[in-house]
């Protein structure tokens, strides 16, 4: 179809409106910029409309678990996230370590049960158009997936089958078991892998979140009797949570799900992670990756909880220095400097803790001023407060980023499962644009101050020492 | 079920100045998206420019007539979105997703920069360095860096549109001028080369109105004339060694070609149920003798397209198999286990469990990929683009649905050893 623009071309056009036109192209960049009319007004935002109400359901089951239903139908999915808190459990050992053991039971949780082997589970899945898998971190196991939502009685029952059935074989852990060994080779040959073990060294040292890729030699002594042991004593109800998101009716569906789970039960509660120590501030550590082309930052400091009166500010302080592409941060070590692709700031929430996060990548030869620029930013942002306008726009694009990903079952399934195991009501993510919008400009910048500022933080920088520890030296703040 | 009613259908429209434009109502959350695809990837960037279309695509977020530099991305997430843009083999997007009260300024920011671009000496400089730190990130500085996607194409091609590396290499993006950029926009960027694409909570006929109001006098420019990439079938079995400092363990990776999605997409449709029925899923054949059962293998996958993105490329598209592999086992010990699957799956064809699992999973990814609007709307510019047919993604499941188990059948006997190209990757032990 085409007709007549409403506008004719002709009238503000540099060239003429002919289909046939042309000689081949010639102009040179500039006159590619400019047109006769010069440059246009950006248009005002026109009106928001309202996102719907969500409907949806919430309880705790007589076994423990808290199931929240929410009800989200643009498409004919369900997404399923179970979140069990995972730190080793007090006065419980088997033979090979937690982190260890954690690790070869999610690889094994879907390979069998009594009623299923591992071929059959996956075809009943497969049958309904349902993907299940588990991972698990220091501080919790995730079993996450999703279903046709027709389909939602045979992933409920699998759920059930593989929490309270599953019989981790001895011929699947040993096979997972090997496997997880040349993953985790593959996974320690990434740098950034490699920074973020070192990062968490220095800085929750002792802690079991500084640990969260087992050693090899952690994993090779794993046994099925170890895992099926933790099975037993930590995949527990009580204290977890599963969240259902999609196209359901709340009521019925938790009702479903307290029929098909009836019969996972303990006397144990889930393990909470203890709490991360307080971040102290010390000098960047020089971390050696010899020959690498290029080197990690990683900067960290203490954080702010979501649930503090004073994080919505935190936010949006974290914002105007690294939280998003118009940041300090970006605007000078990326769009004026072209010291690294990606140079970004952010607030990390744990049940154990909060900590706030500054990372890039750089070249080798341009390591030492990539440091230099980023410590200058952290100290400019105290000293040169965000302005009406940084704030502004950081509020603006914390609200709208918020909305847009809760525009689909999987992010709001997702943001779910991290929010509310952190204390937060599900309410939380719906009344938190009203927070940003009454947080003052002032509140911002104080947060600022009280954040940032180089001496607050430690970290490291990972790179070939041989090259880069004479002039990291030279620059101060950095211990080799 | 309360499933919503199906959103009102799609609008396409072609201005005078030839850009085809596309309108999709969905009042599902408060969010637009707008995009813009340009029919141009870096299969056409010209030889001595390798990674050009790239290069090119950072350019067009450094300022237009209307935006300074930074502005673009300012007024994006100052308004509560998001943006970004991404350069395939065959075509180059942009995008935005923002609230809907944005909707003007979207179609705005994409009409500005396709009017007239600004593209100085100082932010090609600066941006020919983010690039380079962006190669180091993803191919230079990590294990299996490329891995297939620059490492493979130049085993299986033999032309350098096909062959070369989209990235780029650094002496050639250090060479690119202004003039150059210049030039590259007024071939390949003319309105009648792209695709713009409205999506979201919005009244189609405001959009259509602003669409008018703001691209109706980008001026008209001669549509790129676009060459054929078509290379003959591979007449043998073509193998190379790629030595991987950073890898720990070895690797290959085996391309195919598959048949021309434009002429005969039930033939590539059933390469993509193919490659599903062979490693998407614990019980898919290979996953269970290569991984589970034999220990060969710690990682594979099969499927369409370099980036493993069916339908996201015109002919010729690769079939292409990745694996990490134990030391013990050699490429070529790992390349017959695959071959024997194949060879049972080419006999046999898959069962009628395996099809029905394939194609329930297929309807399920494709309405959880539909669920977020910013894959539904580079979806329909892309297809229209490519296929000249922007229902291309929704149609899908039913299409996949159609494929028989004879089809696949077919499909595994055209992956033959005589005619592919196999990269195997061997740990270097460095670094």
């Amino acid at each position: 179809m085409s007709r007549t623009a409403t506008e004719p071309a002709s009238r503000t056009a540099a060239e003429p409106a002919s289909r046939t036109a042309a000689e081949p192209a010639s102009r040179t960049a500039a006159q590619i910029a400019t047109t006769e009319t010069g440059p246009r007004e950006l248009p005002p935002l026109g009106t928001q409309s309202a996102g719907a109400e969500l409907v949806s359901s919430d309880a705790v089951l007589e076994n423990g678990l808290r199931v929240l239903v929410v009800q989200r139908a643009t498409v004919p999915v369900v997404e399923a996230r179970l979140v069990v808190p995972f730190a080793e459990p007090q006065g419980f050992t088997t033979g090979a370590p937690h982190v260890g053991t954690a690790e070869v039971l999610a690889a094994t949780l879907l390979a069998g049960t009594a009623r299923r082997d591992r071929l059959a589970l996956d075809t009943e899945l497969a049958a309904v158009g349902a993907e299940v898998g588990a991972s698990v971190d220091p501080e919790r196991l995730v079993v996450g997936g999703s279903v046709l939502a027709e389909g939602l009685p045979v992933l409920l029952d699998v759920l059930a089958d593989v929490l309270t059935g599953a019989t981790h074989p001895t011929e699947e852990v040993d096979s997972e078991r090997d496997r997880l060994v040349e993953r985790l080779e593959v996974a320690r040959s990434q740098p950034g892998v490699l920074a973020r073990e070192a990062v968490l060294r220095r800085s929750l040292a002792g802690h079991p979140s500084a640990h969260e890729v087992p050693e090899v030699d952690e994993v090779t002594v794993v046994t099925a009797e170890d895992v099926r042991a933790l099975h037993a004593r930590a995949v527990v109800p009580r204290g977890a949570l599963l969240v259902l998101v999609g196209d359901v009716e709340p009521e019925a569906v938790l009702e479903q799900v307290r029929t098909a789970l009836a019969g996972w039960t303990s006397e144990h509660s889930a393990t909470v992670l203890s709490p991360w120590p307080t971040i102290t501030p010390a000098p960047t550590l020089l971390v050696d990756r010899a020959g690498a082309v290029q080197s990690q930052i990683r900067l960290v400091a203490q954080g702010v909880s979501r649930s503090d009166a004073g994080y919505p500010a935190a936010q949006l302080a974290n914002l105007v220095l690294g939280g998003y592409f118009s940041s300090r941060l970006m605007e000078n070590v990326r769009e004026d400097k072209g010291y690294t692709y990606g140079a970004s700031s952010g607030l990390d929430a744990s049940q154990a803790g909060q900590v706030l996060t500054v990372e890039l990548d750089t070249s080798r030869e341009t390591t030492a001023a990539a440091l230099m620029e980023t410590v200058y930013e952290l100290s400019r942002v105290v000293l040169v407060p965000p302005t009406d306008a940084e704030i502004s726009s950081a509020r603006q694009y914390a609200i709208g980023a918020l909305s847009i990903s809760l525009a689909t079952q999987s992010g709001l399934a997702s943001t779910l499962s991290r929010l509310v195991p952190l204390g937060l009501e599900p309410s939380w993510v719906r009344e938190h644009p009203a927070r940003l919008a009454a947080t003052t400009d002032d509140e911002v910048r104080a947060a600022a101050a009280r954040m940032f500022g180089p001496g607050r933080f430690t970290g490291i920088v990972q790179g070939d020492a041989a090259v880069l520890s004479d002039v990291l030296v030279a620059l101060g703040g950095v211990a080799v | 079920m309360v499933h919503a009613a199906p959103p009102p259908a799609l609008r396409s429209l072609v201005l005078d100045n030839g850009l085809r434009v596309l309108i999709a109502p969905d009042p599902s959350a408060p969010v637009i998206a707008v995009s813009v695809h340009y029919d141009v990837g870096f299969r056409s960037e010209p030889e001595g420019r390798t990674g050009f279309a790239h290069l090119f695509e950072h350019l067009m977020f450094q300022g237009s007539e209307s935006l300074a530099k930074l502005e673009h991305f300012r007024v994006v997430q100052s308004s509560g979105g998001v943006f970004n843009g991404s350069t395939h083999p065959d075509y180059t997007d942009y995008f935005q997703v923002l609230p809907s009260a944005a909707l003007e300024r979207a179609i705005f920011l994409e009409a500005d920069r396709m009017r007239a671009p600004k593209i100085t000496a100082e932010n090609l400089a600066n941006q020919v360095e983010v690039v380079k730190e962006e190669i180091r990130l993803n191919v230079h500085n990590r294990p299996y860096g490329g891995l297939p996607w620059i490492l493979l194409p130049p085993v299986l091609f033999d032309t350098f549109p096909n062959a070369h590396n989209g990235y780029g290499d650094f002496s050639h993006l250090e060479q690119a001028s202004v003039d150059d950029c210049a030039d590259f926009f007024d071939t390949w960027y003319a309105p009648a080369n792209a695709v713009l694409t409205v999506a979201g909570d919005l009244d189609p006929d405001v959009a259509e109105a602003l669409v008018r109001k703001h691209f109706g006098d980008v001026p008209v420019r001669p549509e790129p004339v676009r060459a054929s990439f078509a290379e003959p079938q591979l007449s043998s079995e073509r193998w190379e060694v790629h030595v991987d400092a950073h890898a720990p363990l070895p690797a290959v990776a085996v391309g195919y070609r598959l048949p021309d999605p434009a002429a005969d997409l039930p033939g590539y449709l059933a390469a993509v149920v193919l490659g599903a029925v062979l490693t998407d899923s614990d019980s898919s054949r290979l996953q269970r003798t290569l991984v589970q059962r034999d220990g060969l293998v710690t990682d594979i996958s099969a499927g369409c397209g370099l980036f493993g993105e069916p339908l996201d490329a015109r002919d010729p598209d690769p079939f292409v198999v990745t694996a990490i592999h134990s030391p013990e086992a050699s490429a070529r010990q790992v390349l017959d286990a695959v071959d024997a699957e194949i060879a049972t799956l080419a006999a046999d064809g898959p069962s009628a469990v395996e099809l029905a699992g394939v194609v329930a999973r297929w309807r399920a990814g494709t309405h959880r990929s539909r669920d977020r609007l910013v894959s539904r709307t580079l979806e329909a510019g892309a297809s229209e683009l490519l296929f000249g047919n922007p229902h291309l993604s929704a149609e899908l499941p039913d299409l996949v649905a159609a494929v028989t188990p004879e089809q696949v059948a077919a499909a595994a006997a055209a992956l033959r050893p005589d005619a592919r190209a196999v990269l195997e990757v061997q740990p270097g032990g460095a670094a």
